[in-house]
């Protein structure tokens, strides 16, 4: 197979209420992608776009067609992948695998998403359509119950006293509002205590507030292409070293290995093998922090640390710039925002950002930087995993 | 091919308070909820049986959010069950206060009921839950 690189990029500012459609959104950063790779749209041979409630924020599916109709690639063949909270990342795997095989040379990869169209009551209750239907969105199901009985299922079985690991979560929130004051394309800039977070309110024991990802809008788009394609258009390509995706069945299903989510390590895995790298390798780290639990149980499902261990590496500052694994410097999905089929392909834009050392002016460089891994959860069932280079 | 025990069933079963399974005529291990093939060895070899529908609670979680038209449900937990023949089922708890509902649950004895969600524009109709009760 063919090295793939990434040559364009395009991200939107995330937030809530945008004036703009979903469409309008990722065809603006679609164009910003095209235009930093020097090419126009009658260059792109094939798009692959995120996206995942568009028929109930805004009553379109289908949205990729007329996507591409309106960034005037007429008649390119476009594909809409539906992974919940991964459809991005899903959307830019297949397109690295396409231009890996030699059927494409340059593809478009978007994801675009306005959660906040939605009312939160239909918007808890389409996320929760990405848990198992049948079996238990009966008893109540949404997002912030799953990641709850996750945490109560952490702290007995890491022997961490609840209010130990509530403050551990609280160091993650707090970490990520930092780093994204950093970050101009961050839906929240507003710094937020340990006690900002313990007195928010009680979402579902022991989550609250603070320690879940907000609804969001926002888009992201990047040009993929083949290295020699890559190398005669851009200076600085940033490369795929790894790629691997996993799936799981409903949560019950995933017993035998609560806490953690086997999928994560069977997802990793393959990128680390296809990569030739291992954990120690890697540089930095975008991780699916839809909860601070969530980010906590992935940094051990990713091999940073040993399980029950992560909540002190927080606390102890080793997810900092400067630490042990810088992880989430955008701010993750918890401030930067989460516009669900665009976050896969917004954390790809930032560890391409920060391989190029385009973070500098931005004062959240992880300097030197030469590996990156994404990691991606969507619902219950797919984990994506991404590993990039500059080398 | 087809299902041994689909979800139609499953739900008419539990609307009479029968936990039904599958148990494994190649590995012995059960499977609940029901599947097309074991969760274990992925045999097809597989008989449908009713499960004791007893348990003990394995992580819990009391919601004070719902979806739109489940607000009136609230506050309600939810919990995760280890069934004594062993797989996990996601279910609710009821007979107690969901607000005073705290990690002392981890571990305790249930016993199974069931309550129906009367579905809503999203679903396909009507679906029985697991409804545990504590035992002790
Ligand atoms: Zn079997």
């Amino acid at each position: 197979m063919r090295r793939v690189a990434v040559i364009g990029t395009g991200h939107s500012k995330f937030c809530f209420n945008s004036p703009k459609t979903s469409l309008e959104m990722l065809a603006e950063v679609a164009l910003d992608a095209i235009n930093e790779a020097n090419i126009t749209p009658r260059d792109v041979q094939a798009i692959n776009v995120g996206n995942v409630l568009g028929p109930f924020e805004e009553g379109q599916g289908m949205i990729q067609s007329f996507f591409a109709n309106d960034i005037g690639c007429f008649n390119v063949p476009a594909s809409r992948f539906e992974g919940a909270c991964a459809s991005g990342s899903m959307a830019v795997r297949d397109a690295v695998l396409l231009v890996a095989s030699g059927y494409y040379d340059i593809m478009l990869v978007g994801g675009t998403e306005k959660c906040t169209a939605m009312s939160t009551g239909l918007a808890t209750r389409t996320f929760s359509m990405y848990g198992d239907s049948r079996y238990e969105f009966p008893s109540g199901f949404t997002f912030p119950a799953v990641f709850a009985l996750l945490a109560h299922l952490y702290a007995k079985k890491y022997e961490i006293p609840l209010a130990a690991l509530k403050e551990q979560m609280a160091a993650v929130s707090v970490q990520s509002h930092e780093y994204a004051m950093k970050n101009p394309n961050a839906q929240i800039h507003k710094l937020i205590s340990k006690e900002d977070v313990l007195n928010s309110f009680m979402v579902s024991t022991p989550i609250q507030l603070q320690d879940a990802c907000p609804f969001s809008d926002g888009a992201a788009a990047l040009i993929i292409a083949s290295e020699e394609t890559a190398r005669r258009l851009v200076k600085k390509p940033v490369f795929f070293a790894g790629v691997g995706q996993a799936s799981s069945g409903k949560l019950s299903s995933q017993y035998k290995y609560l806490p953690q989510l086997h999928a994560r390590e069977v997802a990793c895995q393959q990128s680390y093998r296809m990569a030739g790298l291992t954990p120690k390798d890697m540089d930095l780290c975008e991780l699916h922090d839809c909860f601070s639990i969530a980010a906590m149980i992935a940094a051990e499902g990713l091999g940073f640390f040993e399980p029950g261990q992560s909540g002190w590496a927080w606390e102890k500052g080793e997810t900092r710039l400067g630490g042990k694994i810088p992880i989430n410097i955008s701010g993750g999905l918890k401030a930067k925002g989460h516009p669900i089929g665009a976050t896969g392909v917004s954390q790809v834009y930032e560890v391409t950002l920060q391989l190029r050392g385009d973070m500098v002016e931005q004062g959240r460089q992880v300097e030197g930087a030469k590996y990156g891994i994404i990691d991606t959860l969507g619902g219950d069932g797919v984990l994506l995993s991404l590993i990039m280079t500059n080398q | 091919m087809e299902y041994k025990l689909t979800w139609q069933e499953y739900n008419k079963a539990l609307k009479k308070d029968r936990l039904m399974g599958l148990r494994c005529e190649d590995c012995g291990k059960f499977t609940c909820p029901p599947m097309m093939v074991c969760a274990e060895c992925v045999s097809t070899n597989l008989k449908v049986v009713q499960m004791s529908g007893r348990g003990k609670v394995v992580s819990f979680t009391t919601s004070y959010i719902a979806g739109e038209g489940r607000e009136n449900e609230l506050p309600y937990t939810i919990v995760l069950v280890e069934l004594e023949e062993g797989p996990w089922i996601m279910g609710n708890l009821v007979g107690v206060d969901p607000k005073r509902v705290s990690m002392d649950v981890m571990g305790r004895s249930v016993e199974l009921g069931y309550r129906v969600y009367p579905g809503d524009k999203f679903s396909s109709g009507d679906m029985a839950r697991p409804a545990f009760s504590l035992r002790d």
